[in-house]
């Protein structure tokens, strides 16, 4: 597939690493040989609970911290245009969803994307993830069928194989691999410790070499 | 952030009596924690730049190390406190469990501590 500018990747997520435990591989393979990436973060993460390990940071830095690593994770990514949105981490869910659902919309019209990714609603475990589902959902609702992008939804809440099955979209990411572990440790603070995980954790394992979406009904 | 220090902070709490200062208060068992075991029960709050003033406060304990102070209606109370900072004029204090994490963070400034992108270096 040749690059193309019109073909643009819209990714929509609330935490700073969010995007590359999901979809680093995505991102990459899209950015070096489809087209440009947008990547709209909409908090800092700032009320994590990883402090780094050993801990390296408070909670009063800790959004510096992260926001100066969603930049570098980015960059390890090549996502060429990060929008970071200033929401609280936790707080997403309070926000007015017609407002958010507006915004998110007026990126979509702004950037023209092919597909956008976001979480599955329903199926996303965190509650600022689930908003920003929602919220994604209700944005791409209001955008003509003829118009609308592909909705790629990521889902991991623990009944999602039992339920969804498999994926309607595995993408194989073995190929991005490397990258995407740079893109995961890139996200220090929360990431220490990565290859202890990786080495212990069969799903983590997983999504280093299978980026799964499923398809949401619209 | 280093070991709690009782003089230090002690000392911090007396200064700032009776004048308004801004809180941030949490306890977190992490956004994952019932995800990880269905059976956990995952409880916690956050308060950020609450105004208050105290008319005395005790920082106190063997470690993990307890705060109470004094309202003029109520008592604002923290336990599982383990390291402390300054931030210039902030008293940053926490409790992280044996794995690092935090698990509470009990913080003083005389100005609202920052709040969205913008504000964040």
């Amino acid at each position: 597939m040749a690059y193309n500018e019109q073909d643009h990747l819209l990714v929509i997520f609330p935490h700073p690493d969010d995007e590359a435990f999901s979809s680093a591989g995505t991102i990459i393979e899209h950015a070096e040989n489809r087209g440009p990436v947008t990547y709209a973060c909409l908090t800092l993460g700032e009320m994590g609970r990883n402090m780094g390990r050993p801990v390296f940071t408070n909670r009063e830095q800790l959004a510096t911290i992260r926001k100066r690593e969603l930049i570098a994770a980015s960059e390890k990514m090549k996502i060429s245009d990060l929008q970071m949105w200033g929401l609280r981490d936790k707080t997403v869910e309070f926000e007015d969803e017609a407002m958010l659902a507006e915004r998110i919309g007026q990126l979509i019209t702004k950037t023209q994307p092919t597909r956008v990714i976001s979480f599955y609603p329903g199926y996303a475990v965190h509650p600022d993830h689930e908003a920003t589902a929602r919220a994604v959902v209700r944005a791409l609702r209001a955008i003509d069928e003829s118009q609308r992008p592909e909705f790629l939804a990521v889902a991991f809440a623990n009944n999602t194989r039992d339920e969804l099955g498999e994926g309607t979209f595995i993408h194989d990411v073995s190929a991005y691999t490397d990258q995407k572990i740079e893109a995961l440790q890139a996200h220090a603070s929360q990431t220490g410790g990565l290859m202890k995980v990786i080495s212990e954790d069969s799903n983590i394992r997983d999504l280093l070499v299978k980026e799964r979406y499923y398809h949401y009904p619209l | 952030m280093q070991a709690l220090d009782l003089t230090a902070v002690q000392d911090y709490i007396d200064k700032h009596a009776n004048t308004p200062l801004y809180v941030h208060v949490e306890t977190t068992n992490g956004a994952y924690a019932t995800h990880q075991d269905p059976t956990f029960h995952s409880a916690g709050m956050f308060f950020r730049n609450a105004e208050i003033t105290y008319e005395r406060g005790l920082i106190t304990g063997n470690g993990p190390y307890r705060i109470g102070l004094k309202l003029a209606h109520g008592w604002l109370y923290g336990e599982g406190l383990t390291d402390y900072e300054f931030a210039g004029d902030q008293l940053l204090i926490a409790g992280h469990d044996i794995e690092g994490r935090l698990a509470i963070a009990f913080e003083l400034s005389p100005t609202p501590f920052a709040q969205g992108a913008e504000e964040v270096e």
